[in-house]
Formats: structure tokens, C-alpha cells, sequence
């Protein structure tokens, strides 16, 4: 219904911070993030605990209002005082949460269209509707064949690896630009993790963004264009995809947690303005 | 439910009915009432003892109905025996005072609507627990209905026989009482409200997980808003049949109302720990509720073992419900017991 809002113009940076700085009380959670993510780049996101990972996530998707700074968004300045989840869907992010992306006791088409269900003009749910798009995407886009899980599906039975699928499934429905992944492999197991993996490089084929927000290293270097590390607050390195073996990476990655002036990133410098056009 | 009809057609009929929404408890009425047509045929083979309950059982089940909506989001309202005071009072001043029933009626409507506005401002923008504020709004609205009608009673015998008696409280062919029809009618669209309305989705998720809703782009506080004006609201309309049907507002008609409602929707099978929830099951689970009492009695117990009675149905249904639901619990309680060993 609203999936033709936002027209496919030619556009450099899918969104762009711009001195974003938030404070929680005299908590300083972001201090100064300049960072822009190119049409078709993968990004990796990591830091330790508290690094402000998250909370950089929910100022870019809506969840958070920023303390000071500017977002754009397909280049264009963003309005605060309109700018939510709801809006943020509307121009086509999405995000998927480590856990809390589905409701548990829900079935599997509840999930995908719940926020943005088809309905009929009393606000009535279409369900044979909903149910043939959602057994679609298991079998096209995401590839359950023969596993026993299909619409009616309640989330509670999926295994964790399932569930990223699914979520990561229903915003490539829902044709989103920027995919956001919060550590979607968390407490998988290995095989899972596999799928995971390969649920994030078809974000990559199918031409969209995505942020990549993952703990473990060897993930998110084999699969994104580019890393960006954040530390307290502030993005102190932006590294391109080669430029540093995973080895370098996890030695850069301790000297900074042991708060030694570190070195600065091989990217050099504090402003994210090295993205590619990817 | 709606087929899918997936390659293979017709899947078999008996999963299909095992998955039929309510039917545990279902089958709990059914038995029960053969139990009691068993034990008193006298009273349970006639239709006055059914009457009797399509009679006094429909305030309460709208009450129910709300609830579930209410339970299913993860919250509760303790406030609507006030409700059916207040809505109560409205109502018979508007027929007392101003001679208009149907005025009576809208008022005791809006009446229900501010007390579900205000709990649904405490819960959802304040954010105080919905048990805490609705004790406190139970108390509130239970005392304003006193004061205003200073603790009197108001004889209502002017709307016997009256328009609005044969709309709401006459019996249809003088079988059917009128407040049943109303009672099923809302059942039925409380259904599609909550399993096929937008707003009932959101609901499921709030109860759910708000975090997930609220990240789906749900606007969860507006919503509980709705939520317990709807609750006011249907509490307010419980308020007219009640009253109607008595011909009579008393300020503590609402006594009485708390624990059966709350019993039929946890009988029905609806999950105290919300996203999950039954109209079909409160529907059965109030009329389970509503019958006990009489039921019990007609078979010859002494009626002081009503009450005893009705708690072990409560026990029973409940966790029939709970062994229904998670085949794992059976398991591990049959171990418990050593009916089993591994």
C-alpha cells in the first residue's frame, strides 16, 4: 500500500550522520558520529559493550532522539520532530533485532506483517492474503522448503537461525533500502550461524545496505565492505574491506580496549566520510 | 479459519478439530452440563433453568469479553465492578432525573469511556502497573457512584414493559432474553476484533512482548489507551443490562462481579501471561461461571459447597489448559508423581 512512497531516485548515501551526539542524563552515549553508509555497502559495526552500537542504531532507525546533530536520508535532511520507527519503515529501513524482533506466541504471518498489515478499509486483517505472501517468502526468498515450518508456524517452535531468517525475510519484502542487523548470530549454533550468514549476503545481491552490528570478528570481516569501530561514544576507526587482516583487526580491537592511544585506525581519522559508493 | 488449501486438499478432520479454538473447555461444558442433567433432571431437562442463565449470566460475559482483550495485552482491570455502578448511576439519574432512558443509556457509555480513559492514561503514559491503578480507580469511581447517588437506590419499575426493556431485557418469543442476544453479538465481534482487526494484532503483540511491538512500529501507549477505553466501554454497557434487567440501580451493584468474570476468562484458557487469549473459551468459561452455582444446588449438595466447588473447576480447567498447551509439562509432571520413569 505505501511501498511506492519513496520513489527510487538516484541517491549517494542510503543515510548519513552528521555530528550526532546523545546523551542519556549526563550519560554521554554518542559523542560526534559522523558516519554515511553507500547504496549497496554492508557496514560492520563493532566496539565493546557500551560503545554506543546500539544506541547509534535507534537514533538512525527512529527508536531515539538524538541530543544535537543531523541525519539525512537518500541525501535529505531529516526532520526530528517527524522522524519515527513508523516513518522509518515508511522509507524503507528495517531493523532486526537480536531477539526481539518477533512476538513469540504469534504465528509466522502475524510476524511479518504486524505494523503493517493488509487490511481492508475498517482495518480488518486479509488473512488468506497475508498467509499466501508470507508461505511466499519462506519458499522463494528465504528457501524453507521441506523443513515443516509454513505461515501458521507459531515463532516459539522456529530455531534461532530460523528466526533471523524470518526477519530478515520480511524486510527484504518489505523492499527495504537499509537492513539492520543487531548481532543477529548471537547464541546460535554453528550451523545456524551458516544460514545467518548467508541471509546477509543475499542483502548484499539483492542491492541494498546493511549495518551489521556483530561481536564476533570473523563474521563481520568475512562479510562486510566495510568496518566501522566505535568506542565510548565516538568512531575511532573506519576500515575498508582488506585493509586489515582479521589478526591486525583483533590486536587493533584489544590495545583499544587496554584505553592505549591505540594508534589511530589505518582509515586515520574520527569523521566516517570514506565511504565508497559501494 | 480460513483454508489454505495447500497441494493435498482436504488435510484430515480431526487435527483440524483438535486445533479448534476453545475446544478443551468446551468440551468442560458439555460434560458438565450432562453431568447436571444426569444428577437433576428435573431442573436441567427444562428450558427455565436455561433462561435463568441466558438472563443472568450476559453482564457478566461482556465483562469477560473485555477482559480478555485486557488480559491478552498483558495487563488487567480490576475497576469494572465500579464501572457497573457508575454507568449504573448515569444511567438511572438519566431516567429519573431527565426521563430519557436511551440519554441514560449514552451516558452510561461515556461513563465507562472516561474510567477506561483514565486507567488507559495511568498504565500507558504514566506507566504505573494496570493492577495498582485499577485497585485504586475501582475505589475512586466505586465511591463517586455513592456519593452522587448519596448510597440510595433508585426504583427503575417505570421501564418495565418500556421500549428500551424490550430491546435489552425483554425475553424475544418469550424464550430468548434480549441481554443473550447482545451478549453473543458482542462475543462475536470482540472475535474478528481481536483475531482479524488491526487493533487486535496489536494487542496480541503488545501482550506479546511491547518491546517487539513497539520495534514493529505498534504505537503501543496509544493502543493500551484504546485498549481500556473499550474496556470502560463495554464495562458501561454491562451497567445498562444489569440494571435494566433489575429495574433497580443500586450504588454497589457492582459487588459480586470482580472474581467470577476474571474466573470465566482464566477458565476459558486465556494466557495470564498475555499474547495470547480465547473469546470462544471465555464465552464457554463465563457460562461455566454463570451455571455452577445453580447447578450445584439443583443436584441436592447443600449450597455451601458451592464456592468450594467452583474452585476446583477454576484449578481444574486451568490446568487442563496449561497441559493442553505445553505437552512437555505433562511429561515432566507425570515423572513427578512416578507414574513414569525415564
Amino acid at each position: 500500500m505505501d511501498m511506492q512512497t519513496a520513489t527510487p531516485r538516484r541517491y549517494e548515501h542510503i543515510v548519513r550522520a552528521e555530528n550526532i551526539s546523545l546523551s542519556y542524563g549526563k550519560v554521554r552515549a554518542l559523542a560526534g558520529i559522523d558516519l554515511a553508509i553507500g547504496r549497496n555497502e554492508i557496514v560492520g559495526l563493532i566496539g565493546d559493550n557500551g560503545a554506543g552500537k546500539s544506541t547509534l542504531i535507534k537514533a538512525l532507525t527512529g527508536v531515539v532522539r538524538p541530543t544535537s546533530g543531523k541525519l539525512y536520508i537518500r541525501d535529505e535532511l531529516v526532520d526530528w520532530n517527524s522522524y519515527s520507527v513508523r516513518e522509518a519503515h515508511r522509507l524503507r529501513f528495517e531493523t532486526v533485532y537480536q531477539e526481539k524482533s518477533l512476538g513469540e506466541k504469534q504465528p509466522l504471518w502475524r510476524n511479518i506483517f504486524v505494523g503493517r498489515q493488509i487490511t481492508n478499509r475498517f482495518g480488518f486483517i486479509k488473512v488468506a492474503e497475508e498467509r499466501r505472501i508470507a508461505n511466499d517468502i519462506l519458499k522463494r526468498q528465504l528457501g524453507f522448503r521441506g523443513v515443516g515450518i509454513d505461515a501458521d508456524s507459531t515463532i516459539s517452535k522456529l530455531s534461532g537461525g530460523e528466526r533471523q531468517g524470518i526477519a530478515i525475510g520480511r524486510a527484504m519484502h518489505f523492499d527495504s533500502d537499509l537492513i539492520i542487523l543487531d548481532e543477529p548470530t548471537v547464541a546460535l549454533a554453528i550451523s545456524e550461524v551458516r544460514k545467518v550468514l548467508d541471509f546477509v549476503r543475499s542483502i548484499k545481491t539483492s542491492g541494498r545496505a546493511c549495518i551489521y552490528i556483530e561481536h564476533n570478528l570473523a563474521h563481520v570481516h568475512e562479510l562486510a565492505d566495510r568496518l566501522v569501530v566505535l568506542d565510548r561514544g565516538r568512531i575511532v576507526a573506519d576500515i575498508k574491506s582488506g585493509e586489515m587482516t582479521l589478526e591486525q583487526l583483533t590486536k587493533f580491537l584489544i590495545d583499544l580496549q587496554h584505553g592505549a592511544p591505540a594508534g589511530r585506525g589505518p582509515a586515520g581519522t574520527d569523521s566516517g566520510h570514506a565511504a565508497g559508493p559501494g | 479459519m480460513t483454508t489454505k488449501a495447500p497441494a493435498g486438499g482436504n488435510a484430515s478432520l480431526l487435527p483440524r478439530l483438535a486445533r479448534m479454538e476453545g475446544l478443551p473447555i468446551i468440551l468442560v461444558f458439555v460434560i458438565l452440563v450432562g453431568f447436571f442433567m444426569i444428577a437433576a433432571p428435573q431442573v436441567f431437562l427444562g428450558w427455565p433453568i436455561y433462561l435463568s442463565f441466558l438472563t443472568t449470566v450476559p453482564p457478566m460475559l461482556v465483562l469477560a469479553i473485555g477482559l480478555t482483550l485486557v488480559v491478552a495485552a498483558g495487563e488487567i482491570d480490576l475497576s469494572f465492578p465500579s464501572t457497573l455502578a457508575f454507568s449504573g448511576f448515569l444511567f438511572s439519574i438519566c431516567e429519573t432525573q431527565l426521563g430519557s432512558p436511551w440519554l441514560g443509556v449514552l451516558a452510561a457509555l461515556a461513563g465507562g469511556a472516561l474510567i477506561g480513559v483514565v486507567n488507559g492514561f495511568f498504565v500507558a503514559v504514566v506507566g504505573v502497573p494496570s493492577i495498582i491503578v485499577t485497585i485504586g480507580t475501582q475505589f475512586f469511581w466505586a465511591g463517586t457512584a455513592s456519593i452522587l447517588s448519596g448510597g440510595q437506590s433508585d426504583a427503575l419499575q417505570q421501564l418495565d414493559g418500556s421500549a428500551i426493556y424490550h430491546v435489552f431485557a425483554a425475553n424475544l418469543f418469550g424464550v430468548l432474553p434480549m441481554q443473550s442476544l447482545w451478549a453473543l453479538a458482542i462475543a462475536i465481534f470482540m472475535w474478528f476484533i481481536l483475531n482479524r482487526h488491526r487493533f487486535g494484532e496489536h494487542v496480541l503483540f503488545i501482550g506479546d512482548s511491547r518491546t517487539v511491538a513497539r520495534v514493529a512500529g505498534v504505537n503501543v501507549v496509544w493502543e493500551t489507551i484504546k485498549l481500556f477505553t473499550l474496556m470502560g466501554v463495554l464495562g458501561g454497557f454491562a451497567a445498562v443490562l444489569l440494571t435494566i434487567e433489575n429495574l433497580n440501580y443500586f450504588s454497589t451493584q457492582g459487588q459480586g462481579y470482580l472474581l467470577p468474570a476474571l474466573a470465566g476468562v482464566f477458565i476459558g484458557g486465556t494466557s495470564v501471561f498475555g499474547g495470547a487469549a480465547t473469546i470462544v473459551g471465555t464465552f464457554f468459561g463465563t457460562f461455566i461461571i454463570g451455571m455452577l452455582e445453580a447447578g450445584v444446588v439443583a443436584t441436592g449438595i447443600a449450597g455451601f459447597w458451592v464456592q468450594a466447588i467452583e474452585g476446583v473447576v477454576f484449578v481444574a480447567a486451568v490446568t487442563l489448559h496449561l497441559l493442553v498447551d505445553s505437552p512437555g509439562k505433562w511429561r515432566s509432571l507425570s515423572n513427578f508423581v512416578g507414574l513414569r520413569r525415564e
